[in-house]
């Protein structure tokens, strides 16, 4: 099979202009960034930071300035209330079954909301096996949570809460200090965790004024290198770790620091943070012309999630009906232009994505459906190239389509 | 949800980017649907057949699905030109349409499967549509590619009522 993967990258030979709008599923590494890991990797601070000589030493040294960073980005009282770990995945893996390990015999009720990412949900599923009991909050057409049910959902046996500050598909901004506020009330007890990994760099997020007691943060979701990701802990939760090993500077994640990936991720936090309304503005208005411009050259769309300002800048999700996804995906790809479906081909149907069947969407149009994320990196030409292109690719999948399935 | 690599091979991709046959055929003497939008495939296809020889003329197709989908279903209609119904029916297995393709990633063999589906069921049809008895060759059972089809297009229904019950009870909260 891979011997296939040379003549399909042939077929893109002499394409003129690429953008790239995956960043849900990996991102671009600006130089900038990559430029500051590079001497880590075998010029300096290449030791173990808890060893006793000089390239140990300059590694504590420069995680300890990353924690700092890292921390400070989302308000945190102390550097320790961050724990590195190789991705959101595993601060997400951690969170659930950390809380859940940490806290049993006090409860074993976990309530998260039906949107939330697999990396959650299929944490929070397998939990049941170890005695816990789950419970999926609905969202309504724009996916935001219900909090009428999730006060009735919390109780006495309730140890956590898991809301994503952002949903990673959809962008819809939760609202997470009443929601923090709603599950305190009713048992001051319950952790609450919130995957803020799509709202990190997008919209403010300060764990102290939301009262999270757990967050989870993504590099590659704000342009950092790949395998790297971070845990907030608000100081005094307690949580088991889930992976034993030699512990260093962290005491909830065993392992060797990855030096270079830590430095990688602070300094693309630090570009995200640096002009962080302009970022944000700048990546509001190539979404709006983006969308508005599908929806001015192309019929039969749905804009999936909200509109208003609660919803990410960066987050476009439109189902285009009468084309399936992946059909899509791979002739966009052939003119350059990069993005991901909402479903995912299993052995005898397409799954369609459990946030766009969650708010209300068919599975025919869950299956039309791209996602798409710019970046501060984009900009107005990318948007332009993308809507030259995308409506001669979904005219001709339509084409294919013809009058099947059509009713 | 999952994901996995799908590496498609040349002809997978050359016939995805300039599919033969493709289209509605406005003088077919049957047309056959197989498979359903929410499963994420389903094809028509066009068979004009001439019925003194007992012969497929020509095959066209229409498709909403993937590109192995769309490949599939196209050199299906490349396959069956000429043949007889008969040699049409015994020939054409989505294990031969796989090879013929190059190979396809497993998770995609459904797509064959498919695509064949919708040609027997064509060619059951056809006997169907003129009261002709059903030739000895043609077994009454369904074969394993039309059973298939049906399962998908059984799945599909069940998902649709699921949705439905979901969508009434999201109604009511």
């Amino acid at each position: 099979m891979v011997e296939n993967v040379k003549e399909l990258l042939k077929l893109h030979e002499g394409i003129t202009h690429e953008v790239y709008l995956d960043n849900e599923n990996s991102s671009i590494v600006p130089q900038e960034v990559v430029e500051e890991m590079v001497p880590y990797f075998s010029k300096k601070a290449y030791g173990n930071p808890t060893l006793t000589h000089k390239p140990g030493w300059e590694a504590f040294e420069v995680i300890m300035n990353c924690f700092g960073k890292i921390s400070k980005s989302v308000g945190a009282k102390n550097l320790e209330d961050i724990t590195f770990t190789p991705g959101e995945t595993e601060a997400n893996n951690l969170a659930i079954m950390g809380s859940c390990f940490a806290q049993k015999g006090k409860g074993k009720k976990i309530v998260i909301s039906e949107i939330e990412p697999i990396n959650v949900l299929q944490v929070a599923e397998m939990m049941q096996k170890f005695g816990f009991t789950m419970q999926k909050i609905p969202v309504n057409k724009e996916g935001f949570v219900n909090l009428e049910k999730l006060k009735e959902a919390v109780d006495n046996e309730t140890i956590l809460v898991s809301i994503s500050a952002v949903n990673n598909e959809i962008g819809t901004v939760q609202p997470i200090k009443e929601a923090v506020d709603i599950v305190k009330a009713k048992n001051p007890n319950v952790i609450f965790h919130s995957d803020a990994s799509d709202a990190y760099g997008r919209i403010p997020f300060n764990v102290q004024e939301l009262n999270v007691d757990l967050a989870t943060l993504s590099s590659y979701k704000i342009q950092g290198p790949r395998g790297m990701g971070a845990m907030y802990v608000k100081e005094g939760i307690n949580l088991e770790r889930v992976l034993e090993g030699q512990i260093g500077t962290q005491k909830l994640w065993p392992g060797v620091e990855n030096t270079p990936l830590i430095v990688g991720f602070a300094k693309a936090s630090e570009l995200a943070f640096q002009n962080f309304e302009a970022n944000a503005a700048k990546m509001r208005m190539l979404r709006d012309k983006l969308v508005d411009g599908m929806f001015s050259e192309l019929d039969d769309l749905r804009f999936n999630g909200p509109k208003s300002d609660k919803r990410s800048p960066d987050n476009a999700n439109v189902s285009i009906l009468r084309a399936e996804g992946e059909a899509l995906t791979i002739e966009l790809s052939l003119s350059g232009v990069y993005v991901s479906s909402g479903s995912a081909c299993s052995r005898r149907l397409l799954q369609p994505s459990h946030v766009l069947i969650a708010i209300g969407r068919i599975f025919e149009e869950a299956h039309g459906s791209i996602l798409m994320k710019v970046t501060r990196s984009h900009t107005e030409e990318d948007i332009a190239y993308v809507l030259r292109v995308l409506p001669t690719a979904v005219n001709r999948i339509r084409g294919i389509v013809g009058s099947t399935g059509v009713h | 949800m999952s994901r996995i690599p799908l590496p498609y091979n040349p002809k997978v991709m050359d016939l995805f980017r300039h599919p033969k046959n493709l289209g509605k055929m406005d003088d077919a003497t049957v047309v056959a649907v197989a498979g359903n939008p929410a499963c994420g495939d389903m094809i028509t296809f066009y068979l004009k057949i001439d019925e003194t020889e007992q012969i497929i003329e020509k095959a066209q197709f229409e498709s909403y699905g993937c590109a192995a989908n769309i490949a599939t279903s196209s050199i299906v209609t490349e396959m069956v030109k000429c043949l007889t119904l008969e040699k049409a029916w015994e020939d054409i297995t989505w294990k031969k349409v796989t090879e013929e393709i190059g190979g396809l990633p497993s998770v995609k063999f459904h797509c064959g499967v498919l695509a064949v589906g919708a040609l027997k069921r064509a060619i059951r049809q056809y006997y169907k549509e003129k009261g002709i008895a059903p030739p000895s060759w043609m077994p009454l059972d369904h074969t394993f590619e039309e059973k298939q089809a049906l399962e998908e297009e059984e799945l599909a229904k069940t998902l649709s009522k699921r949705l439905k019950i979901e969508e009434e009870k999201k109604a009511e909260k």
